[in-house]
């Protein structure tokens, strides 16, 4: 898995549980306890041992874990500015997932994500398919599209669901504004 | 039929031009706007652009200056480089296309590379761009090879640290913290280079340790340990700090001192290691007495300095300081088969 992915869960069991509940997980799957480097490739297996040893030692099931590393991923300022790049509001954004892929690859070549694909099963009613050689997927982007709804001010319904190599995300879309979302500008402000 | 074989022209409505071109403008042959796009109305705060001079708001500057509407509709098909008059001066690219029966032409301009700058100073969002240009794509790429870069730069950080790390530790002698066999040939080969493009020459002083044997065997490996770490704490105090110490085997060390050194230096020098180096450390409540042999040379003595010469040469005269009954110093002397002995310590032992 390419270090992006892995470090992305290092800083989140990190930022959230603290540097002692790292250092034990990394030490049971046996990985370096600096952590991974986010421009090189790792062996899937580390990243599996990784998440396994974490919801172990935290008591939580996999998915919610996973779920929640995707509600972590949009709070990095970043990424979520780079996610809101894909729409002006949370139905447009929802429509720009299927480039997401391509985005990324734009970005980092070496990263290869599940394929994407959104279909629209009726009024404000999608689901998100996720084909991934990996499990584990699913909850990630379930996580990832609850916290682009609260910044698109968005009233949304998600649930994971799906299993081997076609993870699926409903989402039912309650209401477009429901509330005030985050700003976002276009371009950063200078120096930021 | 579809097509059209007759070549009409299509009538479309201002308000869809600008939605198709949102930085469009029609001017008037007399060179007066008669309509603008949304987002170009934007960049322009406010200001009614529609009945003000094309020439009077913007500024063609490549291929070449337009003055005139007549030169305006020559560089019609080219790519223009043009930028606002007033500031923020932004810099825009266009097109210039003739209309029909004498209706003037359609101006449309786009951002070129200083995109992120453009959309910062004039607050634009998605909905300032036609669905189909690829600008705010140009700056998401912006961003985002920013945060790679910036990924990289930090990476690159972290291997150049670990690879000192790495290199210090190949060039010290791990008890001493000297200098160890590499690093002395490597700065042998750095003297000797800034010899060679006329630099001031240096001096090599070789040192073996007098007594030491005796005190390993009877005081054993860790009194050796601790008088070994003294000499060098004695050498680093008598040496200056461009000057190279190595600890080349068991009880030697060499020495390297560059710049401009002459025999009285090396006197200076010698005298000062030898007698502090017996002054006698004391290990478990018992004294450890060594002394010190030096060999010198001076790459001022050859035509051509070499690192195995001046090497060999320096051991030759360690090897006579020995010889005269050790805590002595000998610098090698060019032509003389027997080199020259002084007494380091002149009082009487």
């Amino acid at each position: 898995m390419h270090g992006l992915v892995n470090r992305s869960v290092q800083w989140f069991l990190r930022d959230t549980y603290g540097v002692a509940l790292w250092t034990s997980v990394a030490e049971a799957a046996g990985i370096d306890p600096n952590g991974f480097e986010a421009l090189l490739v790792y062996d899937d297996g580390l990243t599996d041992a990784m998440i396994d040893a974490a919801a172990r030692q935290l008591g939580k099931p996999r998915e919610a874990l996973l779920e929640d590393i995707g509600i972590y991923l949009v709070g990095l300022e970043p990424l979520r500015r780079l996610l809101r790049f894909g729409g002006v509001d949370y139905a447009d954004f929802l429509q720009s997932l299927d480039e997401l892929p391509d985005r990324v690859h734009l970005a980092v070549p070496e990263l290869d994500m599940p394929g994407l694909e959104l279909k629209t099963t009726g009024p404000g009613r999608y689901t998100l398919i996720c084909a991934a050689d990996h499990d584990g997927f699913g909850a990630v982007f379930a996580g990832i599209l609850r916290a682009m709804a609260d910044d698109y001010g968005a009233l949304v319904l998600i649930e994971a669901g799906g299993k081997g190599g076609a993870e699926t995300v409903g989402i039912e879309l309650l209401e477009a504004q429901f509330a005030t979302g985050r700003r976002f500008d276009l371009a950063r402000p200078e120096g930021a | 039929m579809d097509g059209n074989p007759h070549g009409d022209p299509a009538l479309i409505d201002v308000a869809d031009l600008g939605r198709l071109m949102p930085m469009f403008l029609w001017v008037a042959p007399t060179g007066h706007i008669r309509a603008v796009g949304p987002t170009l109305a934007k960049l322009c705060d406010g200001v009614v652009l529609v009945g003000l001079r094309f020439l009077d708001l913007f500024q063609i500057r490549k291929p070449q200056r337009a003055r005139t509407m007549d030169e305006v509709r020559l560089l019609a098909g080219q790519r223009l480089h043009l930028g606002l008059r007033e500031p923020p001066h932004t810099a825009l690219r266009g097109l210039v296309v003739p209309l029909q029966d004498g209706q003037g032409v359609i101006v449309n301009l786009s951002f070129g590379i200083a995109a992120a700058e453009a959309v910062r100073d004039h607050a634009l969002t998605d909905a300032d761009f036609a669905p189909t240009d690829l600008t705010v794509e140009l700056l998401y790429l912006t961003e985002v090879k920013a945060a790679v870069m910036g990924e990289l730069a930090a990476l690159n950080m972290r291997l150049r640290t670990a690879q000192r790390a790495a290199e210090e530790q190949a060039l010290t002698d791990a008890l001493t913290g000297l200098a160890n066999r590499r690093a002395l040939d490597a700065a042998l080969g750095r003297v000797l280079d800034a010899v060679a493009w006329g630099g001031k020459g240096f001096a090599l002083l070789h040192l073996d340790l007098d007594f030491f044997k005796a005190v390993n065997d009877t005081l054993g490996h860790a009194a050796g340990d601790l008088v070994l770490t003294h000499v060098a704490s004695v050498l680093r105090r008598a040496t200056r700090k461009q000057d190279t110490v190595a600890r080349v085997g068991g009880d030697e060390f060499v020495m390297i001192l560059p710049g401009p050194v002459d025999e009285a230096m090396i006197t200076t020098i010698s005298h000062r290691i030898i007698s502090e180096l017996e002054v006698p450390v004391t290990f478990k409540g018992k004294p450890c007495r060594i002394s010190g042999s030096i060999g010198a040379t001076l790459s001022t003595h050859y035509d051509r300095p070499d690192a195995d010469r001046m090497l060999s040469d320096a051991d030759a005269a360690l090897y006579v300081s020995k010889r005269r009954g050790r805590a002595q110093y000998t610098i090698h002397a060019p032509g003389r088969h027997l080199p020259e002995d002084k007494r380091a310590v002149p009082d009487g032992r």
